[in-house]
């Protein structure tokens, strides 16, 4: 080695001069402030809504609202929610059943053996582009493939448009929590002899799962606030009606639409407490949900 | 099941005689017996004219070598020189890499590793394999080794006793014994690796491939996982990668030195020499082995 006969730099003091000076200082504090500020900003709508929501709602929001009949009569006072609730339960339940398996098996398809086919390119394409597809062309969508043929308008229709606007999402987050699996994890199932169908259900799905079910979640939240695909699928009742397959049905959604805008002051009162209804339930099914992540994460680690 | 690849290969009766039969064909002291005809060399792998290829661009070629049982072969030389392209050459791991096709024969106990008729899942049951980067699925330590025997259909009853076996062969058991239901991603590097280790030995393969694995290590875990090689190597037959030409020469018999080559501006791996380690590291008879081992370059 040849030591160099270059001379050492120079070595300012480290407090030196422009580093802590009156204007980097001032440009920290402004942007510190903008910061602040659009979070505040951001959350003023969302506690605004969910406070009002609360306030209006919660003057009619009881046990008899959630258990009762909606009146017939729409300028009634009183009556309750319980065959929206029951309604929304079968067809948001019905939509997940249909889109969450699908999609899921679609996003493994297309992260795990697809990949840079032609196929794949052509199916992730279209996938983002029904994401983009508004949600009342869906409804309009099944009322012409399913509701004109079957001269019936059906919980299950609603749940085929609700399914219809869940499937890319969930198609999307599969494939993206399935891409975050590291590749040495299936490398190492396969140097074991492990086939691949065992290694994606073995090692990578359960890596991926927590991901997945938040993603299914957020569909699952989503179609439930829903009310333009139900338009024209589910028609109208003020019965509560369990079969999806036959019969008229209603939800939440479509109940705070109808109520809202009618003129009459128990139908208003009746949208806000529909609306209350909707946020408790898709709160709870996201606590829900997040608590099975957790417990779930935790048995796959075994506890640390 | 698969296609049966060998003769060669034994199909073991049950678990615990397989883990703790005594080495069948070495001579109890390999070191004080002269070397064996070349003849009557055990030869796992024959490596002839071996050209490797990413989507069309040579990585590697003009590789030819043997690697013989229950020896440990190393593979060194500079970064891009593709030996771990050809490591992973031997257990099919290119199958899984899109693009990247194997020319030349390669040669299992005799067989065709490419051969049509050729599963790879049972080549890789036969051909474990240790990565560079521990490995361990995000599951209990119970369950990454007692992972490959499931696959073969290895029942609840003597798994344990299995599990057990393959941790103490990988001299982790002590370590982790009170704590097999927790979590691998707790241990160590250099726990996991070893961990890795007894994974791979858990399914009783043949040959035990590994691609720099005390890269991620200390001293003290790469001392460890040296002695167990050595331990290891009655049994199995081991091919190693490495960076460290100290561990190739402490670890192993045989030692191929690869280099990369730049021709019309690409960059391919060529195996330069191939011999005993001995005389890798005292005497070679290429003089590009000669600048490497002494530090001139790479």
């Amino acid at each position: 080695m040849t030591v160099s006969t270059l001379s050492p730099p120079a070595r300012p003091s480290i407090a030196g001069p422009g580093r802590t000076t009156g204007g980097r200082r001032f440009r920290n504090a402004l942007a510190t402030l903008l910061i602040v500020a659009a979070v505040v900003t951001a959350m003023i709508p969302l506690i605004w809504v969910v406070v009002f929501v609360v306030q209006k709602g919660g003057e009619v929001f009881s046990w008899h609202f959630l258990t009762s009949d909606i009146p017939i009569i729409s300028q009634s006072l009183g009556g309750g929610m319980w065959p929206a609730i029951v309604g929304t339960l079968v067809i948001t339940g019905g939509a997940t059943l249909m889109a969450v398996p699908l999609g899921v098996l679609g996003g493994i398809y297309l992260n795990e053996y697809g990949q840079k086919s032609h196929f794949a390119r052509v199916i992730r394409f279209l996938s983002e582009v029904m994401t983009g597809v508004p949600s009342i062309v869906m409804g309009l969508f099944v009322y012409t493939i399913w509701v004109l043929r079957f001269k019936e308008q059906t919980g299950f229709a609603g749940a085929l448009a609700l399914a219809c606007l869940m499937l890319p999402v969930v198609i999307r987050t599969t494939e993206e929590m399935l891409r975050l699996v590291p590749s040495e994890l299936r490398e190492g199932s396969y140097a074991l002899g492990s086939r691949k169908v065992r290694t994606i259900r073995t090692v990578v799905l359960p890596e991926a799962a927590p991901g997945i079910v938040s993603g299914a979640l957020l569909a699952v939240a989503r179609a439930a606030g829903e009310t333009a695909p139900l338009l024209f699928t589910i028609g109208i009742v003020t019965k509560p009606n369990w079969n999806l397959f036959e019969g008229s049905n209603t939800a939440l959604s479509a109940q705070i639409f109808r109520n809202a805008s009618s003129p009459f002051v128990g139908a208003q009162a009746r949208a806000y407490g529909a609306a209350l209804t909707l946020i408790v339930i898709v709160f709870l099914f996201t606590a829900l949900a997040r608590v099975f992540t957790v417990l779930y994460s935790r048995r796959v680690a075994g506890g640390m | 099941m698969g296609v049966v690849m060998s003769e060669a290969t034994t199909t073991p009766a049950t678990v615990g005689d397989v883990l703790t039969r005594p080495p069948a064909d070495v001579p109890e002291d390999a070191d004080a017996t002269p070397e064996p005809d070349p003849e009557q060399r055990d030869v796992v792998f024959e490596l002839r004219n071996v050209e490797i290829s990413y989507s069309g661009v040579t990585a590697v070629r003009d590789v030819n070598l043997d690697v013989v049982a229950h020896q440990i072969t190393a593979f060194i030389g500079p970064s891009g020189c593709g030996k771990t392209t050809v490591l992973r050459s031997l257990n099919r791991m290119h199958d899984i890499t899109p693009g990247a096709a194997v020319r030349g024969s390669i040669t299992y106990h005799g067989e065709d590793l490419y051969g049509p008729k050729v599963d790879a899942a049972e080549v890789r049951r036969r051909i474990g394999m240790v990565f560079q980067k521990p490995n361990p699925f995000p599951k209990s330590i119970h369950d990454n080794v007692a992972y490959g025997p499931r696959i073969n259909g290895q029942r609840r009853g003597d798994l344990d006793d299995l599990v057990q076996q393959a941790l103490e062969r990988a001299a982790l058991w002590d370590e982790v014994k009170d704590k097999l239901k927790k979590s691998a991603l707790g241990l160590s590097g250099g726990q996991q690796q070893r961990l890795c280790i007894a994974r791979a030995i858990a399914v009783q393969p043949d040959v035990i491939l590994m691609d720099e694995p005390c890269s991620a290590l200390d001293p003290i875990a790469t001392a460890r996982i040296e002695d167990l090689m050595e331990e290891l190597k009655n049994q199995y037959t081991i091919v190693i990668v490495t960076h460290n030409m100290q561990q190739a020469a402490r670890v192993s018999d045989r030692t191929a030195f690869f280099t990369a080559e730049v021709t019309d501006g690409q960059r391919v791996g060529k195996l330069v020499e191939f011999d005993d380690t001995e005389r890798i590291f005292t005497q070679p008879s290429d003089p590009r082995t000669e600048g490497y081992i002494t530090g001139r370059f790479g």
